[in-house]
């Protein structure tokens, strides 16, 4: 089946079987390999990526699920120059390890900031913990991940009152 | 995951015509449980519909007439809690719905997909008891008490459609949840409703489905007290045993949930 996915802005049409998951489109075809298959069975949140603007695990979605839809992967968001907001803050916060579960985490935080800041919602340090309930680090015990989110969340939301 | 036909109709007529023509099909909604069990093979369909095109199945809102809230098949947990209406209207739902499983999960799993499904330890189950709720199918409507039959088993028949779930607004209601911490899933939930007609007490992760705690309610009509409940007694006959709880300990889960009910609602008025 032909697929027509927006990723990262780009209009990608990719040729695919109903059966392929749209991970493996992103890192196969697209070669966009920042976005990680941690376990496969939906528990572990690194290969989580925005479909339409909310947090999905592109290891639980068809790829044919995504047609017309807009995709973005940790590539689209900053780049080794221009750091995103949220990745910096996981620079300098020690946020990671091995690095592994971090595209996941990333992606996963944008949304919850996104989320809190379209609801004047408090994004206090419980609340940033149930919202990566879905996401498994198995390096940093995840002191210093909760406080790069917070402190990602702090700059995006200065960055949103100044625009 | 064996290999599928995929179709994606944008009407229920064509989606139900598609399920007539295929050999082995199934309905696609979320894909949060179904996909996950393609992946193990423990689904294998020949084909799959997927309903994310259908308009009819879309939406939360407020009904003039008896002032029930209906909340569309296809909506995503996450857009339930954060529903304004919602929680202007019926909070206790966004608090069910608030609780499933992770961030992502709650943007793609969808209440049809969850109630079709009926998994012993799923959340929703436990809301349509308590909430005295009807489910709409394309061509019928069943009342919660016809609905929730057995271990992953409901009166829908395989090409049955959920379209809609109407759920009573109660004077005030409240979930109390023992979520797995792996898999967030309830080992027990109870959603305890005040009524015009009575207590409602619906309990789900103890037994093989959902069910009404009829025992607990008759107390608790008596006297909503947490001390009422301690007289009743809740029999594990039938309860689940698994690696994560006994069905002596999911019975004392339920009056411990209970109570913790009944004293959220005692200090909220
Ligand atoms: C990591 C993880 C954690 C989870 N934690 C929880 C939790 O804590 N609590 C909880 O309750 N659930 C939990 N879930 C399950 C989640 O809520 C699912 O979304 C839900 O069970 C199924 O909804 P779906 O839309 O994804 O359905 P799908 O996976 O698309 O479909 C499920 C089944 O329902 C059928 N179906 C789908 N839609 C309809 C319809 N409209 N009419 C008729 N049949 C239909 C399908 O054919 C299939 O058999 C979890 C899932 C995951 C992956
Ligand atoms: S790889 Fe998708 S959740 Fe682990
Ligand atoms: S940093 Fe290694 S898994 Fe999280």
């Amino acid at each position: 089946m032909n697929v027509a996915i927006t990723v990262n802005g780009q209009v990608q049409n990719v040729e695919v079987a109903a059966n392929t998951l749209l991970v493996n489109v992103l890192r196969e075809q697209l070669g966009l390999t920042g976005t990680h298959v941690g376990c496969d069975t939906s528990q572990c949140g690194a290969c989580t990526v925005h479909l339409d603007g909310r947090a999905v695990k592109s290891c639980s979605v068809l790829a044919v699920q995504a047609q017309g839809a807009q995709v973005v992967t940790i590539e689209g968001i900053g780049s080794t120059d221009d750091l995103h907001p949220m990745q910096a803050a996981f620079q300098d916060c020690h946020g990671l390890q091995c690095g592994f579960c971090t595209p996941g985490m990333i992606m996963q935080a944008i949304d919850l900031v996104t989320d809190a800041q379209s609801q004047s919602k408090p994004l206090d340090s419980d609340a940033i913990r149930h919202g990566l309930e879905g996401n498994i680090c198995r390096c940093t015990g995840y002191q210093n991940i909760v406080a790069a989110v917070a402190k990602g969340a702090a700059e995006l939301s200065s960055k949103a009152k100044g625009a | 995951m064996y290999s599928f036909d995929y179709h994606r109709p944008d009407s229920l007529d064509s989606a139900r015509s598609l399920f007539a023509q295929a050999e082995d099909p199934m309905y696609l909604s979320g894909g949060m449980t179904l996909i996950p069990s393609m992946k193990q093979r423990l689904a294998a369909p020949s084909d799959l519909i997927d309903l994310s095109g259908l308009a009819e199945l879309q939406g939360v809102e407020r009904l003039d007439g008896d002032g029930k809230i209906r909340i569309g098949a296809l909506t995503c947990h996450n857009d339930v809690a954060n529903s304004a209406l919602v929680l202007e209207q019926l909070p206790v739902l966004a608090q069910v719905a608030g609780a499933i499983g992770d961030n992502q999960v709650r943007n793609r799993g969808t209440l049809g997909g969850s109630i079709a499904n009926s998994d012993p330890a799923a959340d929703w189950p436990a809301a349509l008891v308590g909430l005295q709720a009807t489910i709409h199918t394309q061509d019928r409507q069943i009342a919660v008490e016809d609905f929730f039959r057995d271990l992953f088993e409901t009166a829908l028949a395989a090409e049955d459609i959920v379209v809609a779930v109407d759920f009573a607004i109660p004077r005030r209601a409240t979930y109390q949840k023992f979520r797995h911490p792996a898999s967030g899933y309830a080992v027990v939930g109870v959603l305890i409703a005040e009524h015009d007609n009575g207590i409602r007490v619906g309990v789900t992760g103890a037994g093989p489905c959902a069910f009404r705690a009829c025992a607990l309610e008759d107390a608790l009509n008596n006297s909503f007290t947490e001390e009422a409940l301690d007289a009743v007694d809740v029999p594990d006959v039938g309860f689940n045993s698994d690696i994560h709880a006994s069905a002596e300990y999911r019975s004392h889960l339920v009056k411990v949930l209970s109570k913790r009910a009944v004293a959220q609602l005692r200090s909220e008025s």
